[in-house]
């Protein structure tokens, strides 16, 4: 992406919906409550809406946002490659808002998979049993994505002594921090042993290594950088942001799953923005599962091939530690409605607006936020500053 | 004994057709292209490494090591909560193709990461058997 659209829009409003358990309201509802919100923050209106972008359990999400609050809008984007999507939307509104095509663009997500219990044991729908996926994966009862992240698990495990008090290490660190934020889900203390009884779920990985299951939603309201500086809220930019791909479902052509491409990634968004990883202030990496944080750390070069074990051990992701990261909570901890990407953003957007209390990073001004998709399917950074 | 019905099978197309007829005879056949040598799985009309479109079936040794594996505790359908706990494995064959299998025939806590396995073949009916891996 040209180095020129690098702040060239900036995010002006951030909310999530109801969190947690929240058996009386839909995902859509879920998904206007929080656009709402997210438009109120930057005194905009739905009026002002002209681009929608939607990623839901509906094949047409965008239309779905879209028809549901009343906007007749002339963009819309509906990607959807998984956890990371909401993220990608913001690159994608970034290119429709310098062409032209659009000049509020509200981004949101929702899910009520708590309420639904329709991913309690980890299972997604079937796929197509003639599809590559439905084939080749299906038939061997293979769980998605636990499945494939214990396998990454066991490997890193294997290749560098990593242990389960490792892992543990992130769950526990993100829990500390949901305990500053009031609007975490699971706030109640915990500790390394207690993690490490949890039953297994997928060898190395045990049930709290696992992301939550929640309702929630969220949205984003994205402006160009100049209309951003006459809304009510202050502005966050986006100074740098890539996304790549690998694979779908079956990653068998990727050679090394230690290895998943999330170094060309960062480093396409941090030559966009013009700074460097030692340059970050507020770290927010998608926490589905403990090994995903320990590999995205390194892959992300914060440290090196193998020794993510050591770098975050004592406490070193949790308040008051050497490198503290996902200052919600996480999805570990604040909440998991099926797919985090927008939880990161907007809690590294209040990170640098300065509005997370007791949580808060001193002097915040540059932020980064990866994502994954899938399973370990393509990646998506993006740097946010002030 | 729980019935097949509830367990997800592979529905093959005409391109993948070979590979589960040669696995219903006991054989293990995998692509191979002859203008980069190149093993490919799964099975596509063309070589997905330099585009060939002169991909041929060749038959596998059937030889391989664990490339990384788990052991499931959760079932991820109803028939395969009739065999918890059980092993999904990625296996790197000897041709370099990497495929899924369960590791059957095999004590679990016995299983790591390159250990050597080779293909062992899950009848489910007349037409159809899924390709798996055991001990070597
Ligand atoms: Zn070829």
């Amino acid at each position: 992406m040209s180095q020129s659209l690098s702040r060239s829009i900036a995010i002006a409003g951030v909310a999530e919906s109801d969190l947690g358990k929240v058996p009386g309201k839909s995902a859509l509802e879920l998904q206007a409550q929080a656009a709402h919100a997210a438009l109120g923050e930057a005194g905009l209106s739905l009026k002002d809406v002209d681009a929608v972008f939607a990623h839901t359990d509906d094949r047409f999400s965008s239309l779905q946002v879209a028809e549901y609050l009343g906007i007749t809008p002339r963009y819309v984007d509906s990607t959807n490659v998984g956890g990371m999507s909401n993220i990608v939307h913001i690159r994608h509104a970034m290119n429709a808002i310098a062409s032209g095509m659009c000049s509020v663009a509200l981004i949101t997500y929702g899910s009520t998979q708590l309420s639904d219990g329709s991913r309690k044991s980890g299972a997604v729908a079937a796929d197509s049993p003639s599809t590559a996926r439905g084939q080749f994966i299906l038939p061997y009862g293979h769980l998605s994505p636990i499945g494939y992240y214990a396998m990454v698990a066991q490997l890193h495990m294997h290749r560098y002594g990593t242990t389960p008090k490792d892992l543990a290490e992130v769950a526990v660190a993100a829990r500390r921090w949901a305990q500053l934020n009031p609007k975490a889900y699971r706030r109640e203390p915990t500790s390394i042993d207690e993690v490490m009884a949890s039953p297994l779920m997928a060898d190395p990985l045990r049930q709290r290594d696992c992301c939550l299951v929640t309702d929630g939603g969220g949205a984003l309201v994205v402006v160009s950088a100049e209309r951003a500086r006459a809304l009510r809220s202050k502005p966050v930019y986006v100074q740098g942001i890539a996304e790549t791909y690998a694979h779908h479902y079956t990653p068998f052509n990727t050679d090394d799953w230690l290895d998943t491409g999330v170094a060309a990634t960062a480093q396409a968004a941090f030559d966009m923005a013009g700074v460097t990883r030692e340059d970050m202030d507020v770290v927010q990496i998608y926490d589905h599962f403990t090994i995903g944080v320990l590999q995205s750390l390194e892959e992300l070069g914060f440290c090196k091939r193998g020794e993510s074990g050591a770098f975050v051990a004592d406490g070193a992701l949790a308040p008051g530690g050497r490198f503290p990261i996902n200052t919600s909570g996480g999805g570990l901890s604040y909440g998991h409605p099926g797919m985090f990407g927008i939880f990161l953003v907007i809690e590294a957007v209040r990170q640098l607006r300065g509005e997370c209390g007791g949580r808060q990073i001193a002097d915040a001004q540059l932020a980064l936020c990866h994502a994954p998709g899938l399973v370990f399917s393509g990646n998506t950074t993006m740097i946010l500053g002030v | 004994m729980m019935t097949n019905l509830q367990r997800p099978l592979p529905q093959p197309t005409d391109i993948t057709q070979p590979y589960w007829s040669a696995a219903a005879k006991g054989q293990l056949v995998y692509q191979h292209c002859p203008d980069c040598q190149h093993w490919q799985f799964y099975p596509r009309a063309f070589c997905v490494r330099c585009g060939s479109d002169a991909i041929q079936w060749g038959e596998a040794s059937g030889e391989g090591v664990i490339y990384t594996f788990t052991i499931n505790r959760r079932a991820a359908n109803a028939f395969m909560k009739t065999r918890l706990p059980y092993a999904v494995a990625m296996v790197q064959t000897s041709e370099g193709v990497k495929t899924m299998a369960n590791i059957v025939n095999a004590d679990l806590d016995s299983l790591y990461i390159g250990m050597p396995v080779r293909v062992v073949f899950e009848q489910i009916n007349d037409d159809l058997a899924l390709p798996q891996f055991q001990p070597a």
